[in-house]
């Protein structure tokens, strides 16, 4: 049996051997293994409490986002009510970016609820085995032989110790996945401080040129859309606003004689 | 024979059906050898139905060691290089 999997058995039995070589007297061997295994379980709580630390600092890191979201909405609509319609574009084009990262947070986060969730029954499970364990270790202290003891303490401790790394194995694997969401999210928000939202496609895994392409292009007739609908709501369009054509002065004059050109 | 999918939990399978998974374990190695991730996630997927469905699952009161132990059902291909190579997580 090769591979992972099979090279972390062969670690846990060789543990296991290890454990049970050391100690001469069975009963002795019962308890330090039973000992052991509670020591676990407790690494096994401490690791799900990692997990929902990880989880709860994306869902600040979401909460983050949305007010992002409606902020730079907001400023698009002000820029636009100031005339600056190149400014509007690019708020909205940030405000594009953030909701796509927002729509993965979402489903990152729905995922390590899953696996919290599942961690959880993992631990129950260990816990009944590790009890299973108590149980059968009073038996074999009390009913058998020496030789005997040992070939049943493996067997049962062989068992225990596989449900062990089992969870392990799940939780590293959950955490794992967090630590890539918050490389990820830190990442972003470095783009997003040095106003470079033009290479967040490139975040993505497995994308080609071509696909980015299409995205960029589908963002930019999202943000056109919107910008057209965010004039209509604003009555502009036309060149009848004379009071908003003050606010565009007070917020920056060049831009927004460009975009009124543009606009006509 | 007991098989474990890994994070998931133990199954029973009998001798006869283990057969059918040896099948699916060859099937798995072939596409890991041609990078194939379709085929991958096809046919392990089949593995993982198969042994849920064949396997009586393992008694939460039962302390056995398992003769197979299967990745977990969201290893990614490259991972699965590594379990699924020459003969295998079952020899044959």
């Amino acid at each position: 049996m090769p591979g992972l999997s099979g090279r972390m058995s062969t670690v846990i039995k060789a543990k296991i051997s290890k454990l049970l070589d050391r100690a001469e007297d069975p009963s002795e061997t019962l308890e330090y293994s039973y000992q052991k295994q509670i020591e676990l379980l407790q690494n096994v709580k401490k690791g799900i409490a990692d997990v929902v630390t990880s989880k709860k600092r994306l869902q600040l890191q979401e909460e983050k986002y949305q007010q992002q979201v409606v902020k730079l909405d907001t400023q698009a609509r002000q820029a636009l009510a100031a005339g600056n319609e190149e400014l509007a574009r690019t708020a909205l084009e940030r405000k594009s970016a953030l909701q796509t990262e927002l729509q993965s947070l979402d489903s990152q986060i729905a995922q390590l609820e899953q696996q919290q969730e599942q961690m959880t029954a993992s631990e129950q499970k260990l816990r009944s085995k590790i009890e299973q364990f108590r149980s059968k270790k009073e038996v074999i202290k009390a009913q058998y032989s020496a030789a005997e003891a040992q070939v049943r303490i493996s067997e049962a401790a062989t068992g225990v110790g596989e449900e062990m790394a089992d969870v392990g194995l799940a939780m590293q694997r959950a955490l794992d996945k967090t630590e890539n969401m918050r490389a990820r999210a830190g990442a972003v928000q470095e783009l997003e401080a040095a106003g470079t939202f033009e290479d967040l496609t490139q975040l993505g895994s497995g994308e080609d040129d071509i696909d980015r392409q299409l995205k960029a292009l589908s963002s930019t007739t999202e943000v056109d859309a919107e910008l057209a609908k965010m004039k209509a709501e604003l009555g502009t369009g036309g060149g009848s606003q004379g009071e908003l054509g003050a606010g565009a002065q007070a917020a920056g004059g060049e831009g927004a004689g460009a975009s009124q050109e543009q606009a006509q | 024979m007991i098989v474990r999918i890994s994070t998931e939990g133990q199954y029973d399978v009998s001798e006869e059906d283990a057969a059918g998974l040896n099948e699916l374990d060859n099937q798995a190695v072939a596409s890991c050898e041609a990078s194939d991730e379709q085929a991958f996630r096809d046919v392990f997927g089949r593995l993982l139905e198969y042994v849920r469905t064949k396997g009586h699952p393992v008694g939460e009161d039962e302390l056995v060691g398992s003769d197979i132990i299967l990745p977990p059902p969201d290893v990614s291909l490259e991972e699965a290089k590594k379990e699924f190579q020459g003969e295998g997580l079952i020899p044959g």
